[in-house]
């Protein structure tokens, strides 16, 4: 009799091989432009957790994602682009001294990037998690425009508003969707450890966790530091696969797309961002037509370019006030759970009635 | 030997004396209980001895040791529990993990043991669950572990109050009001229960209560506070007749609840 837990193992294993199988084959396979639909969704996937991890799981209401972003993208730009790229991107003012020549593998850029996001979140976890809820959105949305403008203005590093063009195309699906598991897999275990609990607790009641021995600044920061860390590798792996960089579109839009991402996902569900980041993109895609002119055969609907954001912004309007605890709440995927929702028994449930070992039991 | 000893502690707001010149005394063992009329500066004695405030004047001392305007946090390390006048339990998180993070200032492992699960990191996550369980069931929520703290009555998220408070392994222990809300008879159960938790943890207790059947009869002293000024103290019998506090209960301050 097979039990409940290997019966999820087995699950587990079977879908892990099919999504191996699945990345094999789309990246020989699929079109390009399905592929690269599918790596943005991965690493917008890593971007929600790593926000989650922050405002969902520690109650930080941080809008300082792109700040962090900005910082990895651009290091791992600079780390992996050629040294004879560099010199014709940097046409006006050259680039400074070690980094005209330094050219790193991929995979230490990406980690560089993310320990320079990670060191910049540090600094500015000391000030600004003083303060609490709204007053901490603003200062870390400002520490966000200022990376920005500082970005714009160094021009012998970051080239300015020019922005970076001739990034190698690095990112595949396998360092996308290996990330984004590699993210998971180590936030779902601090999540679930003491320290877990201790990050969940000041969410929950600063004053009690503390009265209770939880040092606050110290999880705080950590959580901070942490997910500035994932924010800048995902933000490494999306300028590697776009291949140009620049400034300004590291702006607010950036970051309330990665919260429109955990807010529908699901305050506090690892799971619900990844499941809503791959919603929110694809749906972006699909959304497209919006933009364009439709023709209806008896009316021509002129297209504007930004409905897309329009639609988003309703849709976020709409989940915070009528579905405020998203598509997963604060609960983590599992099989019990998915065999159990709606969704699996209007669709698949609908053909396989118990014939699955200790389903229905 | 004297656990916990307040000095001429002064506590201003702006302009306004919460708290003037008030000195105590808890000696290990001891259930001494703290009384007055509504904004007398109980609370804020209490917010004083766990370092939520800085007091603006004097000393506090917990073995000896001053520990006037330590970090909350260090203060519990020390050996300071409380429980909240208005329950602030962590209410969206289960009853068991209430009382495990209560558990955490005690974990050795750092952040990437607990992040690896390395075997000494899961050694000290199973001994802070069986504990946690030992604690649940001595207050009789055991069954419930796997429910939201806000699901639970109120009589039961007291209790787990409580239990989340002794899960850090305290040696004094500071009750903000426990049978604030409570029929008389649930009020004395938990004076019995009150009594049994010092005697099988070795405790120290510091209660603030309006209920003066569970003050008089728990407390060995009792101090009573008015407008920030500690206007009498001694034992139960004798601070029960004192004139200023029939005063300040019943005469003066038309104000008064509870």
């Amino acid at each position: 009799m097979a039990t409940k837990k290997t019966r999820d193992r087995v699950l587990t294993i079977l879908s892990l091989l099919f999504l191996l199988v699945f990345i094999g084959f789309a990246e020989n396979h699929l079109d390009l432009y399905i592929v690269r639909i599918l790596n943005v969704c991965a690493i917008y996937a890593i971007l929600g957790m790593s926000m989650n991890l922050i405002n969902g799981f520690t109650g930080l209401f941080s809008l300082g994602h792109a700040g962090f972003m900005a910082v990895g993208a651009y290091t791992t730009a600079l780390l992996t682009i050629p040294p004879a790229v560099k010199e014709q991107i940097f046409y006006l003012v050259p680039l400074v001294e070690p980094l005209d020549r330094l050219n790193l593998p991929f995979p230490i850029a990406l980690f560089v990037g993310g320990l320079l996001a990670a060191l910049v979140g540090g600094l500015i976890a000391a000030p600004t998690l003083r303060l609490k809820g709204d007053y901490l959105a603003i200062a870390t949305l400002g520490f966000a425009e200022i990376i920005r403008v500082v970005f714009t203005n160094t021009q012998n590093i970051t080239n300015g508003a020019l922005g970076l063009k001739g990034i190698p195309a690095l990112t595949n699906l396998w360092w996308s969707f290996g990330t984004a598991a590699f993210t998971l897999v180590i936030l779902l275990s601090l999540i679930n450890s003491s320290y877990g609990r201790a990050l969940k607790a000041s969410r929950e009641d600063e004053i009690a966790a503390e009265s209770m021995g939880t040092h606050l600044a110290k999880h705080k920061t950590f959580a901070f530091v942490l997910g500035a860390f994932f924010a800048g590798i995902g933000g490494g792996l999306l300028g590697n696969l776009l291949g140009t960089i620049d400034p300004k579109m590291f702006s607010f839009t950036f970051t309330f797309n990665i919260l429109l991402i955990i807010v529908l996902g699901g305050m506090g569900s690892l799971t619900g961002s990844i499941i809503s980041a791959f919603i929110v993109t694809i749906a972006n895609e699909y959304l497209r037509i919006l933009d364009e002119s439709i023709n209806l055969g008896f009316i021509v609907i002129q297209g504007k370019v930004g409905m897309r954001a329009v639609v988003f912004s309703a849709l976020l309007m709409f989940v915070v006030l009528f579905y405020r605890h998203g598509l997963m709440g604060s609960n983590e995927f599992s099989w019990d759970r998915f065999f159990a929702s709606k969704l699996y028994r209007r669709t698949l449930g609908r053909f396989t009635p118990g014939q699955r070992k200790g389903g229905y039991a | 030997m004297s656990m916990l000893k307040l000095e001429d502690v002064s506590m201003w707001f702006g302009g306004v004396a919460a708290l003037k010149n008030f000195n105590l005394e808890v000696s290990q063992g001891e259930i001494v209980g703290l009384i007055g009329p509504n904004g007398a500066g109980k609370t804020t004695v209490f917010n004083i001895i766990t370092g939520v405030y800085k007091p603006s004047r004097g000393k506090v001392y917990f073995l000896d040791r001053e520990i006037t305007g330590l970090r909350p946090d260090l203060i519990t390390k020390a050996g300071i529990a409380r429980t909240f006048q208005n329950i602030r339990l962590f209410k969206g998180l289960s009853v068991m993990e209430n009382v495990l993070i209560a558990h955490h200032l005690h974990l050795k492992a750092n952040y990437l043991e607990a992040i690896l699960k390395l075997p000494g990191y899961r050694r000290e996550e199973r001994r802070m669950r069986e504990e946690s369980l030992a604690l649940l069931e001595r207050v009789g929520l055991a069954d419930l572990r796997n429910e939201r703290a806000s699901a639970l009555s109120y009589g039961m998220q007291r209790r787990l109050e409580i239990a989340r408070a002794l899960a850090t392994n305290p040696k004094l222990l500071l009750l903000d009001e426990p049978a604030a809300g409570m029929n008389p008879k649930e009020a004395e159960d938990l004076t019995e229960f009150i009594k049994e938790l010092r005697t099988e943890f070795d405790l120290s207790i510091l209660l603030i209560e309006h209920h003066m059947d569970v003050v008089l009869n728990i407390s060995k002293r009792i101090y009573v506070l008015d407008y920030g000024v500690m206007i009498a103290s001694g034992r139960p019998e004798e601070v029960q007749n004192n004139q200023r506090v029939i005063e300040a209960y019943l005469g003066v301050n038309e104000d008064a609840e509870d």
